[in-house]
């Protein structure tokens, strides 16, 4: 499979320099955005970035949106190096980040996605049809005609997807795209999002999020980044089984004779027992050091000639990862 | 929809629908805000007709009163680009456009140009208003010698003018804050130095020596030679009042335009250049 994006030793530097013509208030500290970032995204491929504020998400979508030059490093967006040969990126790409206030409030709805889509030289009525189609995907249907600084914030961000992906880039840069949105609002645009690359086998999307859950659901792979660093880099799943943790069982039975009795099985560090007296029941949550003791457990059960009702393992989630990697959680 | 739709390979096609995408809000928002058509039409008239009564009881020839009407109404451009061009990126910048502009494949002088000629357009309307209630309140006679010469010369103006915009937007963009106070020191002085009330002339025939060297300082801001020139034209009573013949004028303006159009190209692309390597250009971080 082709590489989408492509970054190698990825470095950018902020200040710490002597600017030209440096205004007044620019500032002199020196900061390392990204620190030699290794990354490789696959065509077709959706991508996370997952990192805490100043972990250099934005700084990493701006060098590859050919919007800032690499320090030193290099990096490349469909097969094209972002600091020699930016345009024909340009015509390949596009970007939406959350709480963007683009366009002219003075337009509508339609005319602002319209006028940016004529940036990249789409057909007016290619783009009309297809901002139309996309508006009502979004349910902004009704908003269509209305003044852009009348929206709502939640119309706003879906307005700025329109916009992003009215232009049907290869690659689609999302940074943090559901901040400050409420649920539905967010689960509208994580919903196209999936819908959008289930049906474009060979788009790709790089996602910035502070989101966990958002992250876990939506990205094939993600990179867990602090401090202009990748930590670690993989799906979901493999990052969640990279944290060694104990796992979390809640099993419900018929009502057991002698409760105490998994106090003897190997491997069960703790559990709390919980009789419920309305509807004749024992419930267990166990924390155990692996998956090994489930077995004993469930004989023990049956041992007592009871039944078991239900059973849940509960997994460790990305927070529990991101707190193993980065030490602190996102708040 | 599909790809082949979507990318155009014509650089030309693709910077002409940027460029007609750019120009079309400055030209749609014009209609949308009727309140500025207020602001742009009548307030300029209040000001030429304070300059029309101090002419008319100074006894001057009616004429004069036509020099002022003209000026009047090519102030409407100058503060459209002044406001609206020079400023434009950086405010641009500050709302988040910019960036979006900066990542877009369009060229960067089709953005500029859509800034430009839509302003253009927004603007001569209110300056027709301006100009036809003027003529017709103060019952100016206008007498045109040369409508070829004429609109040649107003088309340059504009380009000169725009150019000189663009130019300014780009450097703008470089100083953020502090060059909003350019514009407010730029507007007095230009409204003398243009003389966009009084023939440039009068900096000659009162000051002098000196006053031939403000006249031609002053020519470097298009509207100088441009209200001049067209003066001669509507006005031929007053051809005394000329500072450089108008022909003479015209290719200084397009010479003009083409170097300010020039060097707003370099201008941007050099600033472009400039905030992707230091980041703080395009971006909203301060
Ligand atoms: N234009 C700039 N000039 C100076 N420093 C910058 C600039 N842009 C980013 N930085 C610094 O680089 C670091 C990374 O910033 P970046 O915006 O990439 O972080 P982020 O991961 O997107 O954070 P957030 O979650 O807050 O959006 C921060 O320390 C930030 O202050
Ligand atoms: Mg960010």
């Amino acid at each position: 499979m082709k590489d989408a994006i492509r970054t190698k030793e990825l470095t950018r530097v902020f200040g710490g320099k002597k600017r030209r013509l440096r205004p007044r208030d620019a500032p002199e500290k020196r900061v390392i955005a990204l620190d030699r970032v290794d990354t490789q995204v696959a065509e077709g491929e959706l991508f996370g970035l997952l990192g805490p504020n100043g972990a250099g998400k934005t700084t990493l979508i701006k060098i590859l949106a050919t919007l800032l030059l690499p320090t030193s490093g290099s990096a490349t967006v469909a097969g094209y190096d972002v600091a020699k040969d930016p345009y024909p990126i340009r015509q390949r790409i596009n970007m939406v980040s959350g709480g963007e206030t683009s366009g002219y409030g003075l337009l509508t709805t339609r005319e602002n996605i319209w006028m940016f889509s004529q940036f990249y030289g789409i057909p007016s009525k290619v783009a009309k049809a297809e901002i139309d189609r996309l508006l009502k995907e979004f349910e902004l249907w009704e908003r269509r005609d209305a003044k852009v600084r009348t929206l709502s914030t939640g119309e706003r961000q879906k307005m700025n997807m329109v916009r992003g992906f009215v232009t049907d880039p290869d690659i689609i840069f999302l940074d943090e795209p559901t901040l400050g949105l409420d649920v539905s609002a967010a689960r509208a645009i994580r919903q196209f999002i999936r819908g959008w690359i289930q049906e474009n086998h060979a788009k790709t999307v790089l996602l910035t999020t502070h989101y966990m859950m958002e992250a876990d659901e939506l990205c094939d792979r993600i990179a867990i980044i602090d401090n202009g660093r990748i930590l670690a880099c993989d799906t979901p799943e493999r990052l969640k089984g990279m944290v060694k943790r104990e796992v979390t069982v809640k099993l419900e039975t018929d009502r057991l004779k002698d409760p105490k009795a998994f106090d003897v099985i190997e491997g069960v560090q703790n559990y709390v027992v919980k009789e419920e007296a309305q509807t004749n029941r024992t419930s267990l949550t166990f924390i155990l050091e692996d998956d090994a003791p489930i077995g004993d457990i469930m004989s023990e059960v049956l041992n007592q000639g009871s039944k078991v009702q239900s059973m849940e393992k509960i997994d460790p989630t990305l927070e529990e990862v991101f707190i193993s990697l980065v030490g602190k959680g996102l708040d | 929809m599909n790809r082949e739709d979507a990318r155009v390979s014509n650089p030309l096609v693709l910077n002409f629908r940027a460029f007609i995408g750019r120009a079309y809000p400055r030209v749609i928002g014009a209609h949308r805000e009727l309140s500025w058509i207020f602001f742009n039409t009548l307030l300029p008239l209040l000001s030429v007709a304070a300059y029309v009564f101090v002419y008319a009881a100074l006894g001057a020839p009616a004429a004069f009163a036509g020099f002022v009407i003209l000026g009047g109404t090519m102030v409407a451009f100058w503060m459209n680009v002044l406001w609206s061009m020079a400023a434009q990126l950086y405010w641009e910048k500050e709302i988040g456009n910019l960036q979006l502009y900066m990542m877009a494949p369009m060229s960067r002088m089709a953005l500029l140009g859509g800034m430009a000629v839509g302003g253009m357009v927004m603007t001569s309307t209110r300056a027709a208003a301006t100009l036809i209630l003027g003529v017709l309140i103060f019952q100016i006679v206008l007498v045109v010698v040369n409508p070829l010469l004429l609109a040649g010369i107003f088309l340059v103006t504009l380009v000169a003018l725009y150019g000189m915009g663009m130019l300014f937007a780009s450097v703008y963009l470089l100083y953020g804050r502090e060059a909003w106070n350019i514009s407010n020191l730029l507007q007095e002085p230009v409204f003398l130095g243009a003389g966009f009330y009084f023939p440039v002339q009068s900096f000659q025939r009162i000051l002098g020596g000196p006053g031939r060297w403000i006249a031609i300082g002053v020519s470097l801001i298009p509207m100088t030679l441009g209200l001049d020139a067209m003066r001669q034209l509507l006005f031929p009573e007053l051809l005394e009042w000329a500072f450089l013949p108008a022909d003479i004028e015209l290719y200084i303006l397009i010479v003009l335009a083409v170097v300010f159009v020039f060097l707003a190209r370099r201008a941007l692309a050099y600033i472009e250049r400039l905030a992707k390597q230091e980041g703080r250009l395009t971006q909203r971080h301060l």
